[in-house]
């Protein structure tokens, strides 16, 4: 990934997961997020990893934010009013940017001194590769999870049967 | 090319609105959307990661993370329905039956 | 450069194709739906109001664009305006550029330059087809919401509900072809239903996965919200649905994408269980009948053959689905929710761990 494409992707995403968190009305607050989730899955495509952003959308774009949206639909929810003033907030934002900024000069201070990127495999972040590492290697966490799916399923059928 | 300092700065920086998404809005569902956009943070790192060390697991661990995003996701927003049906609202501040 | 041409000049044809198909469906859907309840149908068009002539199909595709671009577009008091612009946008486009992986024919050899009749060669082609779809959905969710009418949201919401319920089924008889075949590639997935079964049946999708083929006819038509499984705009019920509240080029738009997902359907359905661009015995130099016969054909003229092949097959399923829409009554929401959970998705996990374990014991 080049430079240029980096900022026409890093500029965007950053000005829309702000819109996200800070635009009043929650089916807009939604709508940034698929649109955040979007650019991160051409983001994922420019570092070689086209499963993961083929799944970036077909799962996240494509059946949870879909979900996010049914349900505020559902409830009917109206733009939020006005923000609920918090104490001690701004202190703890204020401690907390400290840190990050910090954490971000650390970063870029010793990103002179990296070593360079290592050569790529054949079929990097290709489908096959990724499926035969998933039934070998993760075997286990793949069963895992799959038994957590399914466990999340048949909780939210109880919870709405209630 | 770009160094990987850069996508983890990056990574950083939405992992931090998420952050202050969840510490200022009240309403629960832009709560929850927050904490996905945290999560999409550290998967960006983590195909980041991948990318530079020429290793697949890192893509590997953002496929387990999506799919316990689903599964949160499935039974959270039952749970805020089941939440709203009961007392109408979906403001965190005013849920606080469990507060002592 | 000139490989851009060619991608570019690809895609463009197929984005045509698809559009003008569309339009074409419309009337192939007045006059089928006609057919079927012996009426006549549409088969004339006032200009300026007063002559009436039959031109019939020419009359009635040209009038019908003419009546929905000039008509006053209307957004209704309190609506969204913003996103009500952009819903019907939405719906469409994911579904045009769907389909630049869909391969129309097999390699088509010009002054030595071999091209392959697919816009895009996409390793994770299905996965594309599959994440296009789910996007779509928001076109639906928007517009109903946008509009700030009850009738509106409701569509939006049970069209929420239905595309996600239907697509695991869809996606799941889907992985039963992925395994037979072995590939994502949607043109390698045509290349390899050329070879012969016995040296006489043609080794199309259908073949080997019949029941992936009803659970994917049945949840594409689901997937386009066509009846029987229309309940998102369900005119007797709802008026229209999430469009209710559309008029003119947006209403039109609306309109076309559906046509265009019935379109998809109908190319997928041909690309993975009917052989695409496929015709039986028809290899690269000509056919090879069973019977011992040949019949050298040139290059040029078995390409066309085949593009002929594949947009009979296409039209053919366009049709299906017609008369599908013609034929069925509605369902109620009840037995299209429990349908798409209790039938297709155990049916469609049986079928994939039924291919699984036949591929596992025959290799």
């Amino acid at each position: 990934m080049d430079f240029v494409t980096f900022f026409a992707l890093a500029i965007p995403l950053v000005v829309i997961a702000i819109m996200v968190i800070a635009h009043p009305s929650p089916v807009y607050s939604a709508l940034f997020l698929v649109l955040t989730l979007f650019l991160l899955a051409v983001y994922f495509l420019f570092l070689d990893a086209h499963m993961v952003a083929a799944l970036q959308i077909i799962v996240y774009a494509g059946a949870i934010m879909v979900l996010f949206l049914f349900v505020i639909m559902l409830l009917n929810l109206q733009s939020d009013t006005q923000p609920t003033p918090r104490r001690g907030l701004g202190r703890a934002a204020i401690i907390g940017g400290v840190i990050l900024v910090a954490e971000l000069g650390l970063l870029l201070q010793r990103s002179s001194s990296e070593r360079a990127e290592s050569s790529l495999p054949e079929n990097f972040g290709t489908v096959e590769a990724l499926g035969s590492q998933l039934f070998t290697t993760y075997l286990l966490p793949f069963e895992i999870t799959g038994i957590l799916l399914l466990v999340a399923v048949v909780g939210a059928v109880v919870l709405a049967k209630r | 090319m770009v160094p990987i300092s850069y996508h983890l700065i990056l990574s950083g920086i939405l992992f931090t609105i998420g952050v202050t998404g969840v510490l200022l809005r009240r309403n629960i569902i832009i709560i929850f959307m927050a904490i996905e956009l945290m999560l999409n943070a550290v998967n960006l790192s983590f195909v980041a990661l991948a990318r530079h060390f020429g290793n697949m697991d890192g893509q590997i661990i953002v496929f387990f993370v999506m799919s316990v995003a689903a599964a949160e996701v499935a039974v959270g927003l039952a749970i805020i329905l089941l939440v709203f049906r009961g007392r109408e609202t979906v403001n965190a501040d005013e849920l606080n039956l469990m507060r002592w | 450069m000139i490989d851009f041409l060619i991608t570019f000049g690809l895609t463009l044809l197929m984005v045509l194709m698809v559009l003008n198909l569309g339009g074409l469906l419309l009337w192939v859907e007045r006059k089928g739906s006609a057919v079927l309840q012996d009426r006549i149908g549409a088969n004339r068009a006032a200009v300026f109001g007063k002559l009436p002539f039959n031109l019939g199909i020419v009359n009635t595709l040209v009038a019908d664009p003419i009546k929905l671009f000039t008509k006053e577009d209307f957004v209704p008091p309190g609506a969204d305006k913003l996103l009500h612009t952009l819903a019907p946008a939405i719906g469409l486009v994911p579904l045009l550029v769907t389909f630049i992986v869909i391969p129309f024919g097999d390699v088509l050899i010009i002054g030595g330059r071999e091209i392959t009749l697919q816009a895009a060669n996409l390793n994770i082609g299905i996965l594309y087809v599959l994440a296009m779809v789910s996007l779509s959905v928001y076109g639906v969710v928007l517009g109903g919401w946008a509009s700030n009418n009850r009738w509106a949201l409701l569509g939006g919401i049970r069209g929420s509900a239905q595309m996600i319920s239907y697509e695991i089924p869809l996606g799941l008889a889907l992985i039963g072809v992925v395994l037979t075949f072995g590939s994502l590639d949607l043109q390698e997935i045509a290349r390899a239903q050329g070879a012969l079964i016995g040296g006489w049946i043609p080794a199309w999708g259908i073949v080997y996965q019949p029941v992936a083929f009803l659970i994917f006819l049945a949840a594409g038509i689901a997937e386009s919200k066509r009846i029987p499984f229309d309940l998102p705009e369900a005119e007797s019920e709802l008026i229209s649905g999430y469009f209710t509240e559309y008029s003119g080029s947006k209403q039109a738009m609306f309109m076309l994408g559906d046509f265009v997902e019935a379109i998809i359907v109908a190319g997928l359905i041909t690309t993975l269980f009917f052989g695409g661009w496929q015709v039986p015995f028809l290899l690269r130099d000509g056919f090879h009948f069973p019977w011992g016969g040949t019949l050298a054909l040139p290059s040029l003229l078995v390409t066309l053959l085949q593009v002929g092949a594949f947009t009979l097959k296409v039209l053919f399923f366009c049709w299906l689905q017609i008369m599908i829409r013609w034929t069925l009554p509605r369902f109620r929401y009840d037995q299209l929710i429990s349908l798409g959970w209790k039938i297709l998705l155990p049916l469609a996990l049986a079928n994939v761990m039924l291919t699984a374990l036949i591929i596992l014991l025959f290799e």
